[in-house]
């Protein structure tokens, strides 16, 4: 009962805050009000289960904080250590993903296409959001650094697509660079706030440097990728991108759970967890986080050159602030530092929108609360990163420092 | 010489905005360190609500210094009802967790309150009305300071005066300085430290939404985007005068005000934005502290 009441109270505190903004539209050149009460009612019973739920789960997150952590595996986790089951599992999606192209029509490839450029650039973002714990809201900087490099140099230069793209990875790693040494020294939140600027300031350069980008018109007409020389039709070249881009996948999964175990990553998770004890354990501070930051950069430029040949035409608009806000989503909701769940993140980002076409334009909305209750209630997202144990077994069952 | 007068007011102006919303990004770091991301929404809300309201009642036949009074009224009202709730829902159940959650939370805060604004309301710009009338005396430099420039530099005069004031000599004030020092002995000493996070929360939002109110005016268009951009610069201006410092983030709003201006005046007026974030990235670079912050050194 004291529940109910104090639901009662923040859906009337609700039904208050939101009055002005939800039920008064005015139209400022008429000059008329039009007052939508009803919108109030639904506000008013909406918030009420919503802030009875949201009692609930905060409730249940208190108990279970209080009880002692198991070792529980989740699901994904035995199947990712069972290497039988990781096998196949793998395997059946690829099959699936292989087969798709023949089966479906080029539409569903291209949203499909869009959801594995998403995986690459989570996973790219997750080197340094997830691993090295740095929060990057200037993404989108170096996936355009990738796309303008290829764009200008196609145009100019007639340069082809495998040429560039090792180009463009590079020129990104080097603006990661150099925008990273300066302000890799200052603390968390001072760096996201300058990678944002950084991201504002290489579009705003974008939109009105005409001589260099051709300002916000963008650039058309670039080349799609050639198949050893020969030129394809639309719809081949499309099921090739989409080729070309589940290889690109399985090579970044492939990177990226390597690069997680290798002595640089581990290098990463010491210094997101604690700065101090990590230097005093003589590990480079700067050149870590530089690594980080440049790693993550060069994967955003990769898929620029991709984004650049797959749309064939590029302007400043694609790459705002929304674009880092969706791939810094794809991160949090999957799971930051977790592989599968970035992969899971991306499909549900950008699948679900895609086919719930209805309720597109709540994307953005349900996103942001989405990061808010992610935060709130499961900070290590919907897949959570298990970390590798070492435990000490004695000398007569196993003889070895083992898992 | 007056073309150099008029850059002069028009940025001064600028720092005033910029220095009414930075007050609340500066307070609220300062006590529970967390860059409010959702901080420059909050102006925005303000802004559209004053709109909201100033419709009605232009529609009702009031007077315009009534409507300018209760629609300013009903902004600053509710932005705080929103800062407060903002606080509650999505950074007090963070408290206690890493610093990189917190920061997420706001994120998706400020795109939350984003798109609600465009659904519920319009993704167009918006005249607002001109509520604040144009004074007689003012009428010899009017062409190059406006009564609404003139009702922006005044106000934000006032309300920082009133702020030191409240701060520097009120029980709340010092228990907000205390909570900035040290939270945990804030609290041992009888401090209700939620409570004065939440006033915090609340006067940042309500300066935020004076502002929201009279760019608004001075402008004379609303969009749900407009807090974005604003709360970058305000951002800015916070740490160019030092995060957390009061007097550091009104003199960094002036500073990046005349930065602003001048370069866009003398320079070229398409990279304004670039001049701003440029002036933070140096900053942070040769100054990581800010112009009147403390450099904190870490004990381990």
């Amino acid at each position: 009962m004291d529940y109910m009441l104090k639901s009662l109270k923040v859906a009337i505190w609700f039904m208050f805050l939101t009055f002005p903004v939800v039920v008064i539209k005015v139209n400022t050149i008429e000059n008329v009000v039009i007052w939508r009460w009803h919108n109030m009612f639904y506000m008013g019973i909406s918030i009420f289960f919503v802030s009875m739920v949201w009692r609930y789960f905060l409730q249940r997150k208190e108990m279970s904080g209080k009880k002692e952590k198991t070792d529980e595996k989740t699901f994904t986790q035995s199947i990712m250590e069972n290497p039988v089951m990781f096998k196949s599992v793998s395997g059946g999606i690829l099959a699936v993903l292989c087969v798709l192209p023949f089966i479906t029509d080029s539409y569903q490839i291209n949203i499909l296409t869009v959801a594995l450029m998403y995986i690459v650039l989570g996973l790219g973002l997750n080197i340094v959001v997830g691993l090295a714990g740095l929060l990057d809201l200037g993404f989108v900087a170096f996936y355009a650094v990738g796309a303008y490099t290829y764009a200008l140099l196609n145009h100019h230069f007639g340069l082809s697509f495998w040429i560039v793209l090792p180009i463009g990875g590079s020129l990104a790693a080097i603006f990661g660079i150099l925008l990273g040494f300066p302000v890799l020294r200052l603390r968390g939140d001072y760096l996201a706030i300058v990678t944002l600027g950084f991201g504002e300031i290489i579009r705003l350069v974008l939109e009105n440097w005409n001589d260099f980008s051709m300002g916000p018109s963008g650039i058309a007409n670039i080349d799609r990728p050639t198949f050893f020389g020969m030129d394809l039709t639309l719809n081949q070249s499309t099921i090739y991108i989409y080729f070309l881009m589940i290889l690109f996948t399985i090579f970044t999964i492939f990177f990226v759970n390597r690069l997680q175990n290798s002595r640089i990553g581990r290098a990463w998770l010491a210094l997101r967890e604690d700065e101090t004890a990590c230097q005093a354990m003589g590990v480079g501070k700067t050149r870590t986080k530089l690594m980080a930051f440049a790693l993550g950069a060069a994967w955003a430029g990769l898929m620029g050159v991709v984004f650049a040949a797959k749309t064939t035409f590029i302007n400043p608009a694609s790459f705002t602030f929304l674009e880092s806000a969706i791939i810094l989503s794809v991160v949090v909701l999957g799971g930051m530092g977790s592989i599968p769940g970035v992969i899971l993140g991306a499909l549900i980002m950008i699948l679900l929108p895609e086919y719930l076409r209805a309720f597109s334009e709540y994307r953005m909305l349900v996103f942001g609360g989405a990061m808010v209750v992610m935060m709130v209630f499961r900070p290590q997202g919907l897949v959570s990163n298990f970390r590798r144990k070492y435990s000490f077994h004695s000398a007569d069952t196993d003889g070895r420092f083992g898992r | 010489m007056e073309y150099f007068l008029e850059l002069f007011l028009g940025g001064l102006t600028r720092g005033s905005i910029y220095a009414l919303i930075a007050l609340g990004y500066t307070m609220v770091y300062g006590i529970i360190q967390l860059i409010n991301f959702a901080h420059g929404e909050i102006y925005m809300i303000g802004a559209f609500t004053a709109l909201i309201f100033a419709s009605v009642l232009s529609i009702l036949g009031w007077p315009a210094l009534a409507i300018f009074v209760v629609a300013t009224a009903a902004a600053v009202l509710y932005s705080s009802a929103y800062g407060y709730t903002i606080e509650k829902i999505a950074y007090t159940p963070l408290r206690n967790a890493p610093r990189l959650s917190p920061l997420i939370s706001a994120i998706g805060m400020s795109l939350f309150l984003q798109n609600y604004v465009l659904l519920a309301q319009t993704s167009d710009f918006l005249p607002f009305p001109q509520l604040i009338p144009d004074f007689e005396f003012m009428e010899p430099i009017s062409h190059i300071f406006s009564s609404a420039e003139l009702a922006i530099v005044l106000t934000t005069v006032i309300v920082m005066l009133l702020l030191t004031y409240y701060i520097k000599f009120t029980n709340m004030g010092k228990a907000m300085r205390a909570t900035a020092q040290d939270k945990t002995m804030a609290l041992l000493i009888g401090i209700n430290v939620d409570r004065v996070i939440s006033v915090t929360f609340i006067i940042g939002s309500s300066l935020a939404a004076l502002g929201g109110v009279l760019i608004a005016n001075h402008i004379g268009q609303v969009n749900f985007y407009i807090g974005f951009i604003a709360g970058i610069k305000a951002f800015t201006a916070a740490v160019l005068g030092g995060i957390g410092s009061i007097p550091g983030a009104v003199l960094g709003a002036l500073i990046l005000g005349w930065t602003e201006s001048f370069a866009t005046g003398y320079i070229s007026s398409d990279y304004e934005d670039v001049f701003a974030f440029g002036l933070l990235v140096l900053i942070l670079i040769f100054r990581p502290a800010g112009l009147l912050g403390r450099s904190e050194t870490k004990k381990v």
